[in-house]
């Protein structure tokens, strides 16, 4: 499987990114330059985490505009995995890939340790490794993970299954809890916690590592089938 | 404010304004020496820029000379950006530590934010990834609002600053202390990976070269901020605000790619970044360095401002800029990588044969200097250093034991103390994780960076008790570098060198410069005889307002180098059954203790006394026996003594507690700051083999999953504390002590 890791201006958890896919799980990623990006050969695009443009104006906005997004909308009109985290999924509400948007945490001051969260949707190509109602460790490193939508919203992603992971112990006032979401096409995951920060047990948790393998088993189920 | 054009060089002189730019008479008639002239208004503000002791260090040179800066292992000592040691394997680490206290003092978020992006462009200047930051940070008590308010905006601007550039916040302390309460103290420390073929100097070499300006443009902020920060801080300080610099970590982000992109190029020759006295002395020290001269047409600098002065332009500090040596004709491939992050780069000027320092603009010769005399030849100072007149009276008292009646409750006081309090409302505001490689996160002895690819990690902390420096500089000395090894020995790492971040007061007060000296002498030895030699390094004076020196503070930023992974160990107790020994012995040791401040509300005696043979003894053995295996957990004893040490040891987790017995006087063998020693877990089976290989080790318990701490002394209980109480009260102080109202 070959994973496209997007560069930014600002984004600094695009090399962690790359080292999860391809040094720990040993796969094919490419660090992508925003500019001079063709897409259409990856089989998943990643968005990491970081400060893409400084976070000026809003946290993703700038990013969100820029000629590289059409080309990641496109990858996902096609049902092709797109995974945002943190700054990754900031980008992804502001470009309306995903509902909804991430506003200063609860206590307004940044945070970054481990959280426990737990697996809601284990049937998205994302968390078929985990099992339902799972409860795993992944970081957190984030100063705006408040995550706001309307009720109508909310409802609507209940209803699909499109809350993927909650926390177990809210740390900055999402509504519902939510730490992940996808789209309603379950193609598309933002989260705020990293599971590239959870891939080895040495840095304190492996359990990010399954994401990735999701996606990847799930890319060769459907490689196997569409042959 | 000064005029900043037109003034004339007679003018300068009878009016003497060169005083109001920090010049002193003696200093003023070298420069006309110098020049055979007088100086012009640019050249007057360069000269007392460089020969400012945040550039010179015209007075703290004849100590700095005292340190041990040699090992095998060093490659670049101090003198350049940071320091080099050599970790095998071709690779190197690169660290430094600096000061931003008179900008934090004034504007905290920003004094401290460029206080960061400083120091992490000193690092990647040599051409290193910066891998980790550290701070040490000093303030006054949490009861004034004054001191909060510095606080929350120090942690805010470094968390701001170094969140944002993607290095990750690993480690530190705080500490808090009255003679801080004006003149905080913010020393941040960088530490970064290299390649050896890697390794950048800042040089301009090769006349006819071209000097690359790159980064964000000039504006007017910073001016004349290396002599802000070489003066006393005065009750008016705020009016100098405009000697803050402004940081955008975003731009530095961008930078330090850029720079890592262009090190690859045999186009460059060499790289500098523009810190304290901006264009002026990245310019000139890189000239000096290589023997050459350097000249430079301002119209050319890319300016945020209109109308910017000569003397403006030279004298700027604003943030994330650097200067760059290359190769002539080959320009424009080092300007396209600097774009391609949307970056400016331009030629500025060009290395020149002739040893002179010269600035043109709008066609005229605005400064003409020879080159060596501001960077080499800028004067030293040899101060009269006097005796403290407290330092006798402290000698004779004796060595007392405070009067204590309940020891539990002295325990839960002495676990809310600021300084020896959870400092998890700092770290979790830094991102810790980032490039993923932190192994041990903040709240340990030391943090624990692994080296990907390899089996290496490097552990980092940074240390100094400055009560201990007040009370005896000498051995106060020797103990911050002691106490820095211990940490780093307690992760399971050999020391291999350290940076120096040293913070007095005004050294022209014999009494400070006793201090310094005292303090200076006393590292030396313990360098010596701990194998660290000190390979970069800050000096911080002036740090005192309204009359009054902080506390003399030499902050000792050290790194160690774990040659498996397998090595790396755990403050923490890990499990039940584990037996407790203690290395060392404890005496009456209450001088500049938590103890003393909590019973006399003052620090007062003789500062613990510390053999150094016996210190590096102890540490060695202890290294052996983490490297042999032999070893749970290790923690060095240090604020608060043996009973804190304990509670630490149990906060980690939520299922174990501890059984332990004492003899002797109680206060003594719980609360005495008696120096090397460690608490150590070891496994049954391993019992024996640790003894033989460490000396003065005794077993003092047991390690039980009662979550509860039992200490009891001659056979008497004296603690018996529920591990999450006492957990709830260290946790709680600081965010407690923040949000109470004075």
């Amino acid at each position: 499987m070959n994973f496209a890791v997007i560069m930014f201006p600002g984004s600094n958890c695009d090399h962690d990114m790359y080292h999860a896919v391809k040094d720990v799980l040993q796969e094919e990623a490419d660090l992508v330059w925003y500019e001079n990006s063709d897409l259409t050969n990856y089989d998943a695009i990643l968005l990491p985490g970081g400060f893409s443009y400084g976070d000026y104006l809003r946290s993703g906005a700038v990013a969100s505009t820029s000629n590289v997004m059409k080309q990641i909308k496109e990858h996902a009109a096609k049902g092709k995995p797109v995974l945002g985290v943190c700054n990754g999924f900031q980008i992804l509400t502001e470009a309306g890939l995903l509902p909804g948007a991430l506003l200063r945490n609860k206590k307004l001051s940044f945070m970054c340790h481990q959280e426990e969260l737990q697996v809601v949707n284990n049937r998205t190509l994302f968390t078929t490794e985990y099992t339902s109602g799972e409860v795993v460790r992944f970081p957190i490193a984030h100063g705006e993970g408040n995550y706001f939508c309307d009720d109508a919203t909310l409802q609507a992603m209940k209803a699909n299954g499109q809350i993927v992971f909650t926390y177990q112990d809210n740390p900055n006032g999402s509504v519902a809890d939510i730490a992940g979401i996808s789209n309603k096409e379950g193609n598309v995951l933002g989260m705020m916690p990293h599971p590239e920060r959870a891939v080895e047990a040495l840095l304190g948790s492996d359990d990010g590592l399954r994401l990735f393998k999701s996606m990847v088993l799930n890319w060769r189920e459907s490689y196997v089938a569409n042959a | 404010m000064l005029q900043t054009h037109e003034i004339s060089p007679e003018v300068i002189e009878s009016d003497k304004l060169y005083k109001e730019m920090g010049l002193s008479d003696e200093e003023f008639q070298l420069v006309k020496t110098i020049l055979g002239r007088r100086p012009n208004f640019t050249e007057t503000g360069i000269f007392s820029v460089m020969w400012s002791e945040h550039c010179s260090y015209k007075t703290s040179k004849p100590l700095l000379k005292k340190f041990p800066t040699k090992s095998p292992h060093v490659l670049q000592g101090p003198g350049e950006g940071a320091g080099i040691i050599d970790i095998g394997d071709n690779q190197a680490v690169v660290f430094k530590i600096e000061s931003h206290n008179h900008p934090s003092a004034v504007e905290p978020y920003q004094g401290a934010a460029t206080g960061v992006g400083g120091i992490i462009r000193d690092v990647f200047s040599m051409g290193a990834r910066p891998i980790a930051l550290l701070n040490s940070l000093r303030f006054g008590n949490l009861t004034s609002e004054r001191v909060k308010y510095l606080f929350s905006e120090v942690v805010n601007g470094i968390a701001g600053y170094g969140n944002c550039v993607g290095v990750p916040t690993v480690g530190g302390e705080v500490q808090f202390d009255t003679s801080y309460e004006d003149n905080p103290l913010v020393n941040a420390m960088c530490v970064g990976l290299i390649n050896h073929d890697d390794i950048q100097k800042g040089i301009a070499k090769g006349i006819g070269n071209t000097v690359l300006y790159a980064g964000a443009p000039t504006g007017r902020d910073g001016i004349h901020g290396a002599t802000f920060a070489s003066d006393d801080l005065g009750e008016d300080a705020a009016k100098d605000r405009t000697a803050v610099q402004v940081g955008d970590p975003f731009m530095e982000k961008l930078l330090i790619e850029a720079c890592l992109e262009v090190i690859h190029s045999d186009a460059l020759i060499g790289m500098q970044d523009m810190g304290a006295a901006g264009l002026t002395s990245s310019a000139s020290e890189m000239a000096s360095k290589a023997g050459t001269g350097l000249e430079m047409n301002l119209d050319l600098v890319p300016q945020r401002e209109q109308h910017m002065s000569a003397y403006e332009l030279m004298l700027s500090e604003s943030q994330e800029r650097m200067l760059l040596v290359v190769k002539q004709g080959r320009e424009q491939e080092i300007i396209e990588v600097f774009q391609k992050y949307g970056l400016q780069a331009v030629a500025v000027g060009k290395v020149i044969e002739e040893k002179i320092f010269r600035i043109k603009q709008h066609g005229e010769v605005m400064a003409d200097i020879p080159v060596d005399a501001l960077a080499e030849e800028a004067p030293v100072y040899h101060l009269p250093a006097k005796e403290a007149s407290y330092y006798q009276a402290f000698q004779q008292m004796e060595n007392a034991i405070p009067s204590i009646e309940n020891h539990a409750e002295v325990l839960r006081k002495l676990l809310q103390q600021p300084t020896i309090a959870s400092k998890e409302w700092v770290y979790d505001q830094y991102d810790s994780m980032v490039q993923t490689n932190t192994v041990v996160t903040p709240g340990s002895d030391a943090a624990v960076i692994r080296i990907k690819g390899t089996k290496k990690a490097l552990a980092m902390t940074t240390d100094c008790n400055s009560r201990y420096i007040y009370l005896d500089p000498e051995v106060g000395g020797k103990i911050a570098v002691a106490e820095a090894a211990r940490n780093i020995v307690c992760s399971g790492a050999k020391p291999l060198g350290l940076t120096d971040g040293l913070n007095f007061g005004n050294p022209t007060n014999p009494e400070v410069f006793w201090q310094m000296e005292k303090s200076v002498e006393g590292m030396s030895e313990a360098c010596r005889i701990l194998n660290t030699p000190v390979i970069s390094g800050n000096v911080s004076l002036y740090n005192q307002s309204k009359g009054k020196a902080v506390f003399p503070t030499p902050v000792v930023g050290m790194v160690g180098l774990h040659e498996s992974l397998e090595d790396i160990t755990p403050s923490h107790f890990q499990s039940p059954g584990d037996t407790i020994y203690m290395i060392g012995e404890t005496d009456i040791a209450f001088g500049g203790s938590e103890l003393q401040q909590l019973v006399k509300g003052t620090y007062e005696g003789k500062a613990p006394a510390i053999d150094l043979q016996v210190e590096a003894r102890r540490q060695e053995q202890l290294l052996t026996a983490i490297q042999e295996g032999v070893i749970v957990s290790a923690h060095d004893l240090t604020e608060g003594g043996l009973a804190v040490g304990l509670a630490e040891s149990l906060f980690n987790n939520t299922f174990l507690g501890a059984d332990i017995e004492l003899t002797g006087d109680a206060t003594v063998a719980l609360f005495s700051e008696t120096q090397s020693r460690f608490i150590v877990t070891v496994k049954e089976e391993n019992k024996a083999r640790f003894l033989d290989l460490v000396e003065d080790a005794r077993a003092i318990g047991t390690v039980t999953d009662k979550q509860t701490l039992s200490i009891s002394v001659n056979e008497k209980n004296v603690i018996e504390e529920e591990i999450h109480q006492l957990r709830d009260l260290w946790k709680g102080a600081i965010p407690c002590l923040l949000k109470s109202k004075a």
